[in-house]
This record gives C-alpha cells, sequence and structure tokens, in this order.
C-alpha cells in the first residue's frame, strides 16, 4: 500500500545555503504531521517543494504515488495549500477567489455552489464573502486561504501556519476542523505553537536547519522532556524542606526542585531520573507521613522544553 | 482550455476593479481621437478614411500597452499569489496564455471603443471599409505583440514600474528597427542578410502594409511568431524564476 504522502531525501539550495537537507517522511490517510522548528528551519521550503511550487535541488516527493516532477498537475489536484501567510488576490471577494478556484479546478455547476458553500461554512466566512479580501482582516484572509485550500476535498491537506494570527476562538474553530478531517485525509500543518502540536498533531516531525530532529508521536516527544514522568507536590511553605528531604531520598528521583510563590505555599518538583513512574513511591512516602498536601500530580513532560534542546544543539 | 479561460476571465476582471482600466481606456480613445483629428487632420484632408487614426496607435500603443502588461506577473509575485496559482492545477503554459488573452481583450475593448470615429467618417464620406477592417485588424495584432513583449517583461521582476520601463524600451527597439535611423548602425559593417533580419523584425514596416489594406500572409505570421515567441519566453522564465 502507498503512502498517501511519501517524500524522499529532498533537499534544496538557494546559492550556498541549503535551507532544505536530506528530508524524509510519509504520511498516511488519518495522520495529522506536525511540522515544527525554529524560524528559518526550512519548513516553508519543504512545504513549497511538496506543493510543486519549488523545484527541489534533489529528492523525491510523491503523493498517492504521483511524483510531482513528472506529473505535478495530478499532484497539485489532490493536494491542497494554504501557503505562508495566505496570500490571496486582495481585488476580489471571497466569493469570486472561491469560484475562481473552483473554476481551475473543475468543479462547476451545482457542485460549485455547493464546494463555496461548504467551505465557507466550515470556517466561518459566510458574512463576508461578498467583502473585498484586500478590506478584510488578517484573520479573515487566514480564513479564506484554508477555504481555499479546502475547496475541493482533498485528500492532502499542506497548511502552513494555518492559525497564525486567528483569535483563540478561531484557532480552536480551525484545530476542530482539522481534527473533524482528519480521518479521511493526510494533513500536515507547520506550527510555532506547541500546544497546537498536542492538541491536533497524531505526530510531530521537529526540524532544524533544513534537517530532521525528531519524529515521534507528541507524547514521544514530550517523554524526552526533563519534566516527563516528574512529581509535582504542594504544600505550605515552613514544610518544603522537610519534604524536599524526604522525596529527594527514594530511589529514582533525580533531583527535586523547590518553588515558592508568594502565597506561603511551596511547590516541589520531584525530576525522574530515567524518565520512569516515580509518582508510585513518592505518594507511598507522603502518605506514611505528616505533610499537609494541597496538591500531587505528574507531569507529562513539557513540549517547549524538548523543542529548545532539539533546535538549540550544536 | 477552461483552465485558460479560468484565469483569463479573472484576469479581465481583475483590470476592470481597477480605475486604471478606465483611465487607461478613457486616455486611449481620448488620445486617438485627438491626434486623428488635430496632428492627422481627419477632416481636413478632405479624404474619408482613418489612416491617421492608425498612424498614430504604434505611438499610443509604445507606452499604453506596457502599462497594461506590466502588472500581469509582476503583481503576482510581489503579493505572494504566484505561489497560490502555481499550486492549483494549472500548468505555466495555461497561466500564461490566460493572462495574455485577458490583456489582449482589455486592449481590445479599448481599441473598439473607437468605433464613433468610424461611423464618424462613414457619416462623412465613402470611406473603404476594407481597409478599415483590415486596419484594426493590423491594430490589434500589432497591440498582441507589443503584450507578449511587456508579459515577458513582467515576469522578470516583481517591479512593476520597472516592468512598465523595460517593456517599452524592448518594445521600442522593435518599432524601431525598420527606420534608417537603427539600420543605419547595421549598416556597413555588418553583412546584408543581418541588416536585412533587423529590418524585417520592424513591427512598423509589417504593420504599415495591413493598414494600407494589403493583407499578406507574410505580415500575419510575423506578428503571431513574435507572440508565439515570447509567450513561449514569458513559460521559460516564470519557471525558472520559480526555481530560485
Ligand atoms: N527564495 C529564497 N532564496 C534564498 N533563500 C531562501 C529563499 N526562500 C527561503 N530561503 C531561506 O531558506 C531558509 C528556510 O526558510 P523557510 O522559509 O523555509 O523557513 P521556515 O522554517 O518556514 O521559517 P518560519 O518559521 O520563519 O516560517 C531561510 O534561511 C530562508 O532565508
Ligand atoms: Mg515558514
Amino acid at each position: 500500500m502507498t503512502q498517501m504522502l511519501e517524500i524522499e531525501g529532498l533537499i534544496k539550495r538557494f546559492g550556498s545555503l541549503t535551507a532544505v537537507d536530506g528530508i524524509s517522511f510519509s504520511v498516511d490517510r488519518g495522520e495529522v504531521l506536525g511540522f515544527l522548528g525554529p524560524n528559518g528551519a526550512g519548513k516553508t521550503t519543504a512545504m513549497r517543494m511538496v506543493t510543486g511550487f519549488l523545484p527541489p535541488t534533489s529528492g523525491r516527493v510523491l503523493v498517492e504515488g504521483f511524483d510531482v516532477a513528472t506529473d505535478p498537475i495530478a499532484v497539485k489536484k489532490r493536494i491542497g495549500y494554504l501557503p505562508e501567510g495566505a496570500p490571496l488576490y486582495e481585488d476580489m471577494t471571497p466569493l469570486e477567489l472561491l469560484g475562481f478556484v473552483a473554476d481551475v479546478r473543475g468543479i462547476s455547476g451545482a457542485a460549485k455552489g455547493r464546494a463555496i458553500g461548504q467551505a465557507a461554512e466550515r470556517i466561518n466566512i459566510r458574512h463576508v464573502l461578498r467583502q473585498s479580501i484586500g478590506t478584510l482582516s488578517k484573520g479573515f484572509k487566514r480564513r479564506v486561504g484554508i477555504a481555499q485550500a479546502i475547496l475541493h476535498d482533498p485528500d492532502v491537506l499542506i497548511l502552513d501556519e494555518p492559525t497564525d494570527g486567528l483569535d483563540p476562538n478561531q484557532k480552536h474553530e480551525v484545530r476542530r476542523l482539522i481534527n473533524e478531517m482528519a480521518p479521511n485525509k493526510a494533513i500536515v500543518i507547520s506550527t510555532h505553537l506547541l500546544e497546537e502540536v498536542e492538541m491536533v498533531c497524531s505526530r510531530a516531525i521537529v526540524i532544524a536547519r533544513g534537517r530532521i530532529v525528531a519524529d515521534g508521536t507528541p507524547l514521544e516527544l514530550e517523554a524526552r522532556s526533563r519534566h516527563h514522568n516528574a512529581v509535582v507536590v504542594r504544600l505550605p511553605g515552613d514544610q518544603a524542606d522537610a519534604c524536599r528531604g524526604q522525596i529527594s531520598a527514594i530511589e529514582g528521583v533525580a533531583s527535586v526542585e523547590v518553588v515558592s510563590d508568594g502565597s506561603g505555599a511551596a511547590q516541589l518538583i520531584a525530576f525522574s531520573q530515567s524518565g520512569g513512574v516515580i509518582i508510585d513511591r513518592v505518594s507511598a512516602q507522603l502518605r506514611g507521613s505528616d505533610f499537609r498536601i494541597d496538591e500531587l500530580r505528574v507531569e507529562r513532560g513539557r513540549l517547549d522544553d524538548v523543542f529548545r534542546e532539539l533546535t538549540t544543539a550544536a | 482550455m477552461s483552465t485558460t479561460l479560468a484565469i483569463c476571465r479573472r484576469e479581465v476582471r481583475a483590470y476592470f476593479t481597477t480605475p486604471l482600466a478606465y483611465v487607461f481606456i478613457v486616455v486611449f480613445v481620448a488620445l486617438n481621437g485627438a491626434t486623428a483629428f488635430y496632428f492627422g487632420n481627419l477632416f481636413d484632408r478632405g479624404q474619408a478614411d482613418l489612416q491617421p487614426l492608425f498612424g498614430f496607435q504604434p505611438w499610443l500603443y509604445l507606452i499604453l500597452v506596457p502599462a497594461v502588461a506590466m502588472r500581469l506577473w509582476a503583481e503576482e509575485r510581489k503579493a505572494g499569489t504566484l505561489e497560490m496559482l502555481m499550486t492549483l492545477p494549472v500548468s505555466t503554459t495555461e497561466a500564461v496564455f490566460g493572462k495574455f488573452l485577458a490583456a489582449w481583450i482589455f486592449t481590445g475593448i479599448a481599441l473598439a471603443l473607437t468605433f464613433p470615429m468610424w461611423i464618424t467618417v462613414n457619416y462623412l464620406g465613402n470611406p473603404d471599409n476594407g481597409v478599415i477592417l483590415a486596419s484594426y485588424l493590423g491594430s490589434l495584432l500589432m497591440a498582441g505583440a507589443y503584450l507578449s513583449i511587456g508579459g515577458f517583461v513582467s515576469a522578470l521582476t516583481r517591479n512593476q514600474v520597472i516592468a512598465f520601463v523595460i517593456g517599452a524600451a524592448v518594445i521600442f527597439l522593435f518599432m524601431m528597427s525598420g527606420l534608417e535611423l537603427v539600420l543605419s548602425v547595421f549598416q556597413g559593417w555588418a553583412p546584408g542578410f543581418v541588416v536585412g533580419l533587423v529590418q524585417s523584425l520592424s513591427f512598423l514596416t509589417h504593420y504599415d502594409s495591413i493598414v494600407q489594406g494589403v493583407i499578406d500572409l507574410r505580415d500575419l505570421i510575423f506578428f503571431l511568431a513574435i507572440m508565439t515567441l515570447f509567450l513561449f519566453a514569458n513559460v521559460v522564465v516564470v519557471d525558472l524564476k520559480r526555481g530560485s
């Protein structure tokens, strides 16, 4: 079975700069792949090669078996693409723009009206359909860009920073939309928002300086964090030192940090030595003592720690 | 084909959503009238034809056609919409042709709006309408050739002003290549066939013979060949520029 989207050894050089340096991955139906990486990592460049806008220096892109180098039209028919910054014809209204995209994609007659209506409905732009795009706010432009990408109900969706510039409600809406479409499509999104990865992505790829430095589920990535399986204990400040002493002695605990907040309570973070589970031993220990515990919980790990570690390593 | 038409429709509409379009049409028609009446003495010549009108048109086109063509690609590149357009299932050839066609239609509309002058000379006298029709055809072909050059130049840059200036300069060279002034540069040192070649590239020479009412297949082929050449070059430039 061929994957919906297969990328092999993709390289792009601009003069002496290697923007994308040998990226390979594949995405199957039902997957939402998150593309993470610092500014200039090569995310947009990679997406531009996948969608056939930029020819790669070397490497191959296959969409449902079609090679973008030899069969670009077949590939473009199967992809919906939101380019970075959602560039749109500002002199058109969303209705005209979607009509144009439908014409080019060969959607006509009743199907055209239906496709436009559905896309506008899903992304909530019905009431601005007849307003000139140039006069729309940034968030609405982004949404028109998304509507344009999903108009033909493509099998493969490539969205470059889809929630950039959206308000929290709309961010939520777009994420819900992505989740809703996910089962039937292969979706790739790039983002700088790590919570977005946790919310919508079934898999995340971290790229730095054009190379993949991590590839896994958000949980797997979180597991690389120092905070993975760490135990957080909240208790009155005057008991913090005693408690810290007891917890530090527990087997499997690497270190304990104390953070005191202004209200007189303290927060202890017990880090796990090898990322293994320590909550059972910590809670057993605490139950045997008479500290007044306000809160006890396990941390899953912090993506931003992992992200920073992965992308700043020399 | 339907893709080309979709792009063409969008572009024609894009022309008419800017005030520039109406300014262009008004200026074109007004200048046509002005040059024909004042410089060409349309009435005083005592002849019922539109020679004065068509005699000046190549010069009007020299300024106005690059203004129509300059936005075709430069604007898309600048606004980033080229990325959206070229990731739709559109071949570069379809995009180039659709845009060119739109610009040609737009210029054709402006040209067609000079029809009151045709009516006027028919009212005043008995012109040879066959010659006038041939002249309109020649004018349209000439505009097409200019536009293909302007579109090609527009694909080279993201700056519309540069596209305009360079477009006008290139068109000017093609216009002038039949004149003694240009030919004398080649005469004396270049072999005869080179001089002949340069001369045969002259827009004005080919245009003049059509406007006289002599529709020679070679003149038609000349203009069509120029358009094909520059549209092809346009496709090549769009593809090459995308790679960098
Ligand atoms: N057309 C181009 N010519 C030269 N260099 C380019 C070109 N396009 C991109 N680059 C360079 O390639 C590198 C990768 O850029 P890219 O836009 O892919 O990064 P990104 O990961 O999308 O960053 P961001 O998070 O800021 O969007 C950058 O150093 C950029 O300057
Ligand atoms: Mg980017």
